[in-house]
């Protein structure tokens, strides 16, 4: 901390202790309040706080605090302090409250809000930025995909000490990666094609094989990968087959491990040193865990776009366990539903399926019409009260499963 | 009116649905209108196809329904001229098809509507419309209440654009608005014959069963009332968005 100016220590000083006011006082986990308050004193403070670092970013429309942790655990392998934003507080006041609350830290892993990205690493200068995928997410205030992907594209072209890891499978983000200096391809899959039917260079229709995806017109294709996610195993930058073998359940969060051994490597942290550590990561900021509720098990999945909603149906249980559905439209869901209509439901079928939250006329319309019978609830006791097996499943879209998670006790 | 269509009198017709180009305009929840209106035929026994039609194929011309999604600028620009180039769409338009249009799909099927930057661009000149950009992204709840010539409930939906639009002397309002921001001038939507088009975004019908009854009969004729279980979920939903939303 020593080498911080006199203004930037001031700064981290009053908002950990606003950080610690708001823990005491119970409001919140007190991970934004200090950044704000210290961001009032000092504009640089990013900036500063991020100086003589070694940082990573991670951004992407899903998986963004999942792959935050796993590649903080990856990086414990080098005995060091990581800094991290744990907790999703992922734009500017979050990221220096995470800073400001390690000082000494020569390590940060950081989950940047996608809109944020190119003025955190302007401000962070970032050795490595992580690039999950990007969907349609909150568009009633969220800047539009395509438009973000152009963004970073600039961004990252005008980067030249970072290395990108990005996933190659994804069209929008192998074209914002593309210009990049440096770009280390995984080949992490996308189950969600509804955004990237059109070539991000000139807009005529992809097409897509087992190879991965092409334009028909221009000359943008899948790039080559150095890392290649093969069902359970992963195919390292050196040809070798490594089984995963998480804790955490489904497809995308092998996808989220894919990444994070590639961004492990660049600090040369091989698979075998990382893996074990990644195995370890049994729950993220609340999601996937289990928790026992009035004699029962209840396994908590957060969703908040139809992309997500893919990957959490991905992990459901496959023993035809019932599942609650809770559905808010705050500010911090985006305000409008429309995106349920995006969701294939149909694989509900033959599940007992509850609906609840603010929102849950908006679900028994959308499941009335893909024929996936349900049963209103009016919240998750009532839901658990009425299972007779010993477990069920919650998928939630934000506020929803925070609001569970509360009801539920912090042991969630 | 072609031959292809027949009259409600001799018992439940075919319904031809035709979602065009859902690789370019389907950026939210659109599916929903192709969702409700399959299930509101089926369940007065009106057999459904629905064809999805990608922009690198031909637009068929003997559909019955044609249904046209919103999109961000670019996919909106190039439907717009994939669309001019194939000419389906313009023919079935002739021909008499009824085609349902929401946000860019609304604003495309109009004589011009704004591109990227503002500039107007050529439209498909189906419906006396013309569309360019405003001073402000209208995001919200929007409630609307519909010329009582087509008889169909006020409308409630989300609309999410930064178009205004004006009418010419060939297109009647569809809505007068209570609540938002629809074409700018306090009208919202456009219709003409069987072309109708409104800002209510993604699955404007979700919310508005009475529209989807209207778009179907203007194929197959008066439409027997739905079993009130078939309906209890829908009315609900409007009901708590009416509720929600005071006007």
């Amino acid at each position: 901390m020593g080498k911080l100016p006199i203004r930037a220590r001031l700064a981290t000083t009053i908002g950990g202790a606003a950080g610690r006011m708001s823990r005491l006082a119970g409001r919140g986990d007190g991970s934004v309040i200090g950044g704000v308050i210290g961001l009032r004193v000092e504009p640089e403070l990013l900036a500063l706080l991020a100086a003589d670092r070694q940082v990573v970013l991670v951004t992407g429309t899903n998986g963004k605090t999942t792959t935050t942790r796993l590649i903080t655990s990856a990086l414990g392998a080098l005995g060091q302090d990581v800094a991290s934003n744990a907790f999703g507080a992922n734009m500017e006041a979050g990221l220096a409250a995470a800073l400001g609350q390690a000082p000494d830290a020569p390590f940060a892993v950081l989950e940047v809000d996608e809109a944020y990205l190119p003025a955190v690493l302007d401000a962070t200068k970032a050795r490595v930025v992580a690039l999950l995928n990007l969907s349609r997410d909150q568009m009633d205030r969220a800047a539009e995909i395509w438009l973000l992907a152009r963004r970073w594209r600039s961004a990252l072209a005008a980067a030249p000490d970072c290395r990108v890891v990005a996933n190659a499978d994804d069209p929008l983000i192998a074209w914002a990666a593309s210009e990049a200096p440096q770009v280390t391809w995984v080949a992490a899959g996308q189950r969600w094609h509804e955004d990237s039917w059109c070539c991000p260079k000139c807009g005529s229709h992809l097409s897509r094989d087992d190879l991965g995806w092409r334009c028909g017109e221009c000359d943008f294709a899948r790039p080559p990968a150095r890392w290649v996610l093969d069902g359970d195993s992963i195919i390292d930058s050196v040809g070798q087959v490594t089984e995963l073998s998480l804790t955490l359940p489904g497809r995308a969060n092998r996808a989220n491990a894919a990444i994070a051994l590639a961004v492990a490597e660049v600090f040369g942290i091989s698979p075998a040193q990382a893996l074990p550590r990644l195995r370890e990561v049994a729950s993220v900021a609340g999601r996937y865990t289990q928790v026992e509720r009035r004699g029962r098990q209840v396994r908590l999945l957060l969703a908040k776009n139809p992309a997500g909603w893919l990957e959490a149906f991905d992990v459901l249980d496959p023993a035809r366990m019932p599942v609650l559905l809770s559905v808010n439209a705050q500010v911090p869901d985006g305000r409008d539903t429309s995106w349920l209509w995006d969701v294939d439901y149909r694989v509900l079928r033959g599940r007992r399926v509850f609906v609840a939250g603010e929102r849950r006329m908006d679900l028994a319309v959308r499941l009335e019409a893909d024929e996936v019978p349900f049963e209103l609830a009016e919240g998750i006791d009532d839901a658990v009260d009425r299972v007779t097996g010993g477990s069920m499943d919650v998928i939630a879209n934000y506020t929803a499963f925070q609001q569970i998670r509360t009801v539920l006790g912090r042991a969630a | 009116m072609g031959t292809h269509r027949r009259a409600a009198s001799q018992g439940p017709a075919g319904l031809r649905l035709i979602w065009v180009y859902p690789d370019l305009l389907s950026t939210y929840g659109d599916r929903g209108n192709l969702l409700v209106l399959e299930r509101r035929a089926r369940l007065r026994g009106i057999e459904v196809e629905s064809v999805l039609v990608n922009s690198d194929q031909p637009v068929p011309r003997e559909g019955d329904m044609y249904l046209l999604g919103g999109g961000e600028d670019l996919p909106q620009i190039l439907a717009a001229r994939r669309l001019r180039a194939d000419g389906g769409l313009a023919a079935a338009a002739d021909r008499g098809a009824v085609i349902f249009a929401v946000c860019a799909g609304y604003q495309l099927v109009g004589t011009e509507f704004g591109g990227e930057d503002g500039q107007p661009l050529p439209g498909l000149e189906i419906i006396d419309i013309r569309s360019g950009r405003g001073q402000r992204r209208g995001v919200g709840e929007i409630l609307a209440d519909v010329d009582p010539a087509l008889g169909v409930p006020r409308l409630s939906g989300f609309e999410n654009h930064q178009g205004v639009t004006k009418l010419g002397p060939d297109a009647a309002p569809l809505a007068r608005v209570l609540v938002g921001v629809g074409n700018g001038d306090g009208t919202e939507g456009a219709y003409s014959g069987r072309i109708l088009g409104t800002y209510l975004h993604g699955p404007a019908l979700v919310r508005n069963p009475g529209l989807a009854d209207l778009l179907l009969s203007w194929v197959v004729g008066p439409l027997d009332a739905l079993a009130p279980a078939d309906e209890e979920w829908s009315l609900r939903l409007r009901e708590e968005r009416l509720a929600a939303v005071p006007s």
